[in-house]
């Protein structure tokens, strides 16, 4: 229990930071690989820190209250999985934080930001499949594993003796296809951009303003660790070696999210359903098979 | 709380020049200029930016807008006006539409002459703004706590 309480309580102090130096590492990269010096490693620091103290204009009071929520939930959703609790209430969590987001976008008159919510809604829409078939990957592959399946985190990690990616490869690959969405990353960042120079300003973002935009920012933080967190669950089980193996695998994954968003351009929203869908059919649906019928 | 000009976000807003302002802003975020090295970004939107960046001359139609993406940016902001046309008219000054430079719209806070300004102009003009940026963030905070002792 101390170590479920410890881990949660390091989230909250340390989640929104390690994913602000892996923000400032990814400009950094970015900018190298366009031939540029690119900016300062604590840059995105820098700019939450600005946009904090910065006046706050908003055409809706009630956004405070949203952004706020959303800012919550986040961390809540990252506590729940720190602390090791049910895998499937983490991603309910996510959901529900998720749609703060939208509120936040809708909450407010231009057609810019209703899009992007729109849109957003749009991207849940691609990748919510994926992330329960990845819940339920979880609780068979530990089932084979150990005989009596797990949703809990911490059964996950402390009743396996071996990882579990080696029964979820599919899974796995579908899982890290998402996370492209949820990264807001090209070839999919549809709803709202890191760069400029978007058909629709800056998607959802686009009338959050000062503290508001601060408090999205910090959310996105939490929400990139937590979901870190999840690609080190597939590596993670009851031997020491497991822990520098997640390590290292989560930073190679970020690395390529990186490459990818360097590489591609944007993708319309029909295309990234109907691709999202297909890798969660073929990855996931495939995975979910061979687990059910072969082992 | 971090200084603001170390994150200066970007809007850039061309009146009536004839782009090659523009392409010479452009040019400051490419990797010969590159810009983002102190951190700054291209927004595109008034509610995200610091500085107002403006190229061209302000006429009758536009004045409106210019205002308007003005009134939009939150406090503390600062405009700089880049070529010889957002700083007073320049060639098209005679014109009849023409009204003159930005500050006939908004108050400018940095000129930058040239026709069309170079990058390197550009970039000094930009920091030559982060400057005065820091003078109204500290004003802009004495201003707030004088508010907060008076409520």
């Amino acid at each position: 229990m101390f170590y479920r309480i410890l881990s949660a309580a390091l989230y909250i102090l340390f989640g929104g930071v390690i994913a602000g130096f892996l923000a400032g590492l990814d400009r950094k990269f970015s900018a190298r690989m366009q031939g540029r010096k690119g900016p300062s490693v604590l840059q995105p620091f820098y700019d939450v820190g600005k946009l904090f103290s910065k006046e706050t204009l908003a055409l809706n009071h009630g956004q405070f209250v949203i952004a706020f929520s959303f800012l919550l939930l986040m961390i809540a959703t990252g506590v729940l999985f720190f602390a090791g609790v049910d895998i499937l209430l983490v991603f309910l969590a996510l959901s529900t934080a998720a749609m703060f987001l939208v509120f936040a976008a809708t909450s407010s008159n231009s057609a810019m930001s209703t899009m992007g919510a729109q849109r957003e809604m749009m991207q849940m829409l691609a990748y919510e499949p994926m992330v329960l078939i990845t819940a339920v990957g979880f609780y068979m592959a530990t089932t084979i594993m150990n005989g009596t399946g797990s949703f809990k985190v911490m059964d996950i990690i402390t009743k396996s003796d071996l990882p579990v990616i080696l029964y979820l490869p599919g899974i796995f690959v579908g899982f890290v296809f998402m996370l492209t969405i949820k990264f807001r990353k090209s070839p999919f960042d549809i709803s709202t951009s890191h760069h400029a120079h978007q058909e629709l300003v800056k998607g959802v973002t686009t009338d959050l303003s000062g503290r508001n935009l601060g408090m999205i920012e910090l959310a996105h933080w939490y929400e990139t660790t937590f979901l870190l967190g999840v690609v080190a669950l597939f590596f993670l089980c009851n031997k020491w070696w497991s822990i520098p193996l997640a390590i290292v695998s989560t930073l190679i994954i970020y690395f390529i999210e990186t490459i990818i968003d360097n590489v591609s351009a944007r993708v319309k929203w029909e295309l990234m359903v109907k691709l999202a869908w297909c890798v969660t059919i073929v990855c996931g649906g495939i995975n979910l098979l061979v687990l059910q019928y072969i082992f | 709380m971090a200084k603001i000009a170390k994150s200066p976000w970007l809007l850039h807003y061309d009146g009536s020049s004839c782009n090659g302002c523009d392409i010479e802003v452009l040019a400051c975020l490419t990797p010969i200029y590159d810009v983002e090295r102190f951190g700054i970004i291209n927004t595109g939107n008034p509610k995200h930016a610091d500085i107002f960046l403006v190229t061209g001359g302000i006429n009758e139609k536009n004045k409106a807008v210019v205002k308007q993406l003005y009134d939009q940016m939150p406090e503390p902001k600062v405009v700089v006006a880049v070529g010889i046309c957002a700083c007073n008219g320049g060639v098209f000054k005679d014109a009849y539409n023409i009204i003159g430079g930005v500050d006939k719209a908004i108050p400018v806070d940095v000129y930058v002459p040239g026709c069309a300004a170079r990058p390197e102009a550009i970039i000094d003009g930009v920091v030559k703004a982060l400057g005065v940026l820091d003078e109204k963030q500290k004003a802009f905070k004495k201003a707030k706590k004088t508010k907060g002792e008076s409520k």
